[in-house]
């Protein structure tokens, strides 16, 4: 058998350390929020998703500034992470902890600030 | 020129291979993995892994296809392929065939696209291959689901008011939300056991889906496919 040669080692080690490398990396908060939220919320974040024919609680309008700065953004933080029945809303709205960082959540909350024109309080 | 020899020495040998170059000639046996690979990689991932970037989600053009051993049911898988209907009402990716309408965002029919008929012997042998597929079985238990019952309104009440399902799935024609997989042929379409998995936790089969993790319990996950089942045989074939 001929030996290995240096390239195809470096390359191979090369791989093996990229595959190490957790597999996930982050996500732009508009790109979360394409995938996971306008099912329900809408493309203009207006609650008027594909889904909402048939649902018995509307989702909230995230253009809304007065609905949205009454939320702090840790209760926005806690309502994506875990979902509507943590805060005491909707079981509709499901908990993302499994497809999105603390990070990205956090990067979200400041997107749906973008979306109200809003922060808590005002 | 040496394996002709051999199989010279042998009768049986030579009959065999005789017999195969024949039916690739002819046509005669049609092969699945052939088919797999010329007709349907272009849309489906055959060899894995799941997307693990928004990106690639957004860009999946068909269902995974490398686990599909664990996941369909053949018979069901044979029966659809020759007459193919949509599962997903709003495609594979619902962000890439909405529009906003009056009353809100609307699925745009005009988007998407309809997969190919098979005539009746090439499902049959890409059935067969697709059943070879068996990515991700350390995923799926044996057993995992115990058959049992559950009333239609148990069932739809656990489905729609304690988990909030209807949100994005469709119980009948017509009924439900539409960025998920109808859920009315799920019992027919796909295997007791992967179901049961999936279920569990959606991410481990599919990182970046938008099928949230219910933390559905043990029992909640048997229910769940009761109900399915329920569901898959009010359902007039």
């Amino acid at each position: 058998m001929r030996p290995m040669r240096w390239s195809t080692f470096v390359t191979v080690g090369a791989f093996m350390l990229i595959s190490t490398i957790p597999a996930l990396a982050k996500e732009r908060a508009e790109d979360n929020y394409r995938t996971y939220c306008v099912q329900c919320h809408g493309m203009q974040g207006n609650g008027k998703g594909i889904n909402i024919r048939d649902m018995s609680v509307l989702p909230r309008d995230h253009t809304d500034a007065k609905e949205m700065s009454a939320r702090s953004d840790d209760d926005i933080f806690k309502v994506i992470k875990e979902g509507g029945v943590a805060i005491n809303k909707s079981v509709l709205m499901p908990a993302w902890a499994d497809v999105m960082t603390d990070e990205e959540i956090r990067d979200l909350v400041q997107h749906l600030r973008k979306l109200c024109k809003c922060s808590y309080g005002k | 020129m040496s394996r002709i020899k051999g199989a010279s020495k042998n009768p049986l040998k030579l009959v065999a291979l005789a017999a195969m170059t024949f039916a690739s000639a002819v046509g005669w046996a049609a092969d699945g993995e052939a088919i797999l690979n010329a007709q349907c990689s272009a849309c489906h991932n055959l060899a894995g892994p799941a997307p693990a970037t928004l990106d690639a989600l957004w860009n999946r053009k068909g269902p995974d296809l490398f686990y599909a051993g664990n996941k369909y049911q053949a018979a069901w898988m044979e029966k659809w392929l020759q007459k193919p209907t949509r599962i997903r009402p709003a495609g594979m990716f619902y962000g890439n065939h909405i529009k906003p309408g009056a009353k809100g965002d609307e699925v745009d029919a005009t988007t998407l696209v309809t997969h190919p008929a098979l005539p009746a012997t090439d499902a049959k042998a890409v059935t067969g291959a697709l059943m070879q597929r068996k990515g991700r079985s350390d995923l799926v238990t044996a057993g995992a689901y115990v058959p049992g019952t559950i009333s239609r309104s148990s069932g739809e009440m656990l489905f729609d008011k304690f988990k909030g399902c209807l949100a994005c799935h469709e119980i009948e024609p017509g009924y439900g939300g539409l960025s998920g997989p109808e859920v009315y042929t799920a019992a027919k379409r796909l295997q007791e056991n992967y179901l049961i998995s999936y279920l569990r936790n959606p991410q481990a089969w599919d990182p970046k889906t938008f099928m949230p993790n219910k933390r559905l319990s043990d029992t909640d996950l048997q229910k769940f496919v009761h109900y399915l089942r329920l569901l898959g045989e009010e359902v007039k074939p």
